[in-house]
Parts: C-alpha cells; sequence; structure tokens
C-alpha cells in the first residue's frame, strides 16, 4: 500500500464524500500518511475550508470556533496527535460541544517503528479518558458508515467522537534502511 | 514601537476603549484576566469567554472567522495565553483571514500564578512573530495616542492583525462567580446565529 505505485484504496474517497453529504466545512489536519489521499481530496475541494495546523490541539480550538458559528468541521491527526490534545479536550467537555476525529493508527499492526508504538497503545485509553467515544474500523467497507454514524452521533447528541482507522486499512509502513 | 518593560497602560480602559463601538465584533475572551476583563467592561452576548483551555482563544477566533467571514472576530487575549499558541501564529498567517484580529493584553507576566516573567519580559516580540508568520500588520502600543490609532486600524484595516497592548501589571478584584460555560456557550449561538440554533 505504500508502494508508490500502489492504488489509491477507495475509502478515503468514500470519507470526502460522507463529509460533503453530513455538511462538513471545515477541515483541519496535521498530515499523516494514512490521511494521504483524503487530505488531497479535500485540499481539491473549494467548497470546504481546509486548514493545516501545526499541532494537533489547535484543531480543538479551530473546530470549537467553527461550531460557535454555525458551521461543522473534522480533525484529520494521526495517533500520535492525540497525546498532544489532552488539555484542550477539556474544551469539549466543559462546553459539551461536538468533535469528530478520524484518527489514522501507527504502533499496532506490523509495525516496523518502535517510537509509535507507546502512543499507539495509548490511544484509545486516553481518548476515552478524556470523553470520547471511539469507534474503531478496520476494514475498507466500515469505513464511510462509521465516519457517518460518527458525525451524527457528533452533532445531534452533542459529544466528542472519534474513528479510529486501525493500521490495518493503511498496512504497516514499510522502511527501506 | 513600543518597548519592553513600556506597560502603563490600565488594562480594563484598553478594554472599554476598543470595544465601546463594536458593533456585530464576535469577541473570543482567553482564559484569566482578558476574559474577566471582558465581563466587567464590555459584557455582550458575543463574547465567548474562558477561564481554561489555555491556548485555544486564538484557534476559537480562526474558526469563527472561516465560518463568519463577513463579520469582524477579534480574540482578546494575554500574553501568556498567546505565548501557549505561537503555532497558532503561523496557522493563521497560512490561512490568511481578513476579519480575524488578535489583541494581546501585555502586562510581561503571568499574573495569575504569582506574577512571574513571562518571554515578552525576557526579549520576545509577539508583534515581529505576527508579521513573520504571514500577518497582514501588527502593532506594539504603550500609550493613549497609540491605542487611538490602533483602535481605528482595528475596525477599518483588513486582517489578519495582531496587535500588542503594554498594560501595567495589576491585580484584578476577583471574579464574583465564574460564568457558566455552557451558557456562554448558548448565549454566543443565540446572539449569532438565532433562535433556530441554541444548540444542544
Amino acid at each position: 500500500m505504500n508502494d508508490s505505485t500502489a492504488q489509491a484504496p477507495a475509502w478515503p474517497a468514500e470519507i470526502h464524500k460522507v463529509l460533503r453529504a453530513t455538511d462538513v466545512k471545515q477541515v483541519c489536519y496535521v498530515p499523516d500518511g494514512g490521511h494521504k489521499h483524503l487530505i488531497n481530496l479535500c485540499h481539491d475541494d473549494p467548497d470546504l475550508a481546509v486548514m493545516p495546523l501545526t499541532t494537533e490541539e489547535e484543531g480543538i480550538g479551530v473546530l470549537t470556533g467553527a461550531w460557535l458559528g454555525g458551521q461543522r468541521g473534522v480533525l484529520l491527526m494521526q495517533c500520535s496527535g492525540a497525546g498532544n490534545c489532552v488539555n484542550q479536550f477539556g474544551l469539549l467537555r466543559i462546553c459539551n460541544l461536538p468533535f469528530v476525529t478520524l484518527v489514522t493508527m501507527r504502533g499496532e499492526w506490523g509495525e516496523a517503528n518502535p517510537w509509535q508504538v507507546p502512543m499507539g497503545q495509548n490511544t484509545e485509553p486516553v481518548l476515552e479518558l478524556c470523553g470520547f467515544t471511539c469507534h474503531r474500523v478496520e476494514k475498507p467497507e466500515d469505513v464511510a458508515p462509521t465516519v457517518e454514524a460518527s458525525i451524527d452521533f457528533a452533532y445531534l447528541a452533542s459529544t466528542p467522537v472519534a474513528v479510529i482507522l486501525g493500521q490495518r486499512l493503511n498496512g504497516a509502513k514499510k522502511f527501506h534502511n | 514601537m513600543a518597548k519592553q518593560g513600556s506597560n502603563r497602560l490600565n488594562r480594563r480602559e484598553v478594554v472599554r476603549t476598543l470595544l465601546a463601538d463594536r458593533g456585530d465584533t464576535c469577541v473570543v475572551g482567553g482564559l484569566g484576566g482578558p476574559s474577566l476583563d471582558l465581563n466587567a467592561v464590555a459584557f455582550h452576548d458575543l463574547n465567548f469567554t474562558m477561564r481554561g483551555a489555555m491556548g485555544a482563544a486564538s484557534m476559537i477566533a480562526l474558526g469563527l472567522a472561516v465560518a463568519q467571514p463577513s463579520r469582524p472576530v477579534w480574540a482578546v487575549t494575554g500574553d501568556g495565553e498567546m505565548l501557549m499558541c505561537l503555532g497558532g501564529l503561523a496557522t493563521i498567517g497560512a490561512r490568511q483571514p481578513e476579519n480575524l484580529k488578535i489583541v494581546v493584553l501585555d502586562n510581561e507576566h503571568y499574573e495569575e500564578t504569582g506574577s512571574q516573567r513571562s518571554h515578552t519580559a525576557l526579549g520576545v516580540d509577539l508583534a515581529a512573530t505576527a508579521l513573520a508568520c504571514g500577518f497582514r500588520w501588527s502593532a506594539t502600543v504603550d500609550s493613549d495616542s497609540d491605542l487611538e490609532r490602533v483602535h481605528k486600524d482595528l475596525k477599518e484595516k483588513p486582517g489578519p492583525a495582531l496587535v500588542v497592548v503594554k498594560i501595567s501589571q495589576e491585580k484584578l478584584p476577583p471574579a464574583k462567580q465564574s460564568r457558566n460555560p455552557q451558557h456562554v456557550k448558548n448565549q454566543f449561538r443565540k446572539a449569532l446565529l438565532g433562535e433556530d440554533f441554541p444548540g444542544p
């Protein structure tokens, strides 16, 4: 999957369609290889405000502001970013805000880089401690319905939701030393 | 250019002056002093004030400015809160929201935690940082005449802009009570979006 000749999987384009269908207007992200195709699709869509961040915690504020201003948004990040956000997650809880993040996993299925393992192992427990409902996805066909249900859940029930995109979806990153 | 250590303006007078004719400006208040100042002398339903989430004020203002491009959106925050979001200045610079302005009430100290000196007392120039991050303009002011000039600029010149106001160091009277964050949120949404958007 990380081979440059490999075809893009279908699920990133399906997520993009779901974002459009659920009226998401702001997409912020710290890049991750697992989100590469989706980030490109979002940048190519003139109806989305797409904002690269310097650190994931900025996204908590941006999407709070988006919601205060009447717009929906999502934060795209790698699982290591969840650790960068912890104090700012308190904002979501104290104000009872809707929030959606799509988290690509590292440090699990076939991981070759030991530095990814600690945060990978702690991502879901940390998010749950911070009040998130986590919906984990391992199969490509489950991605779009899970993202759609998570956006509905977050914005209708006013609660933070994380879609955990398992490393198996993207395949383990190959290192050529 | 105002210099480090030139702190003499009164924070509440500054907030009162800059927001006296705010019109439909949305204001995000950074934690601590600036939010108390806003509640004390510039209370408005279009204020979203905080007593936590340090580093979030400018980013909330960014998301709001993107969602409401025809509205002026300000963040009013302190030097410590702004320093916790220096990367956010780069994020704003990359986006270039014309309706976004940041006012930093800079007393060069972390007043609430025992008056420790902040980085702005130790050579860090927030206005220059904003310019280096691509802000359209910035200013540092330490006198009433400068404040009047910048007040006009904040209303008339497109952003993104950052204004540092060198305020004097003073103890704030304690807040009588903490405003309920969910009430603040709902009040803000209702004032901005109307009855159909009080939100859950």
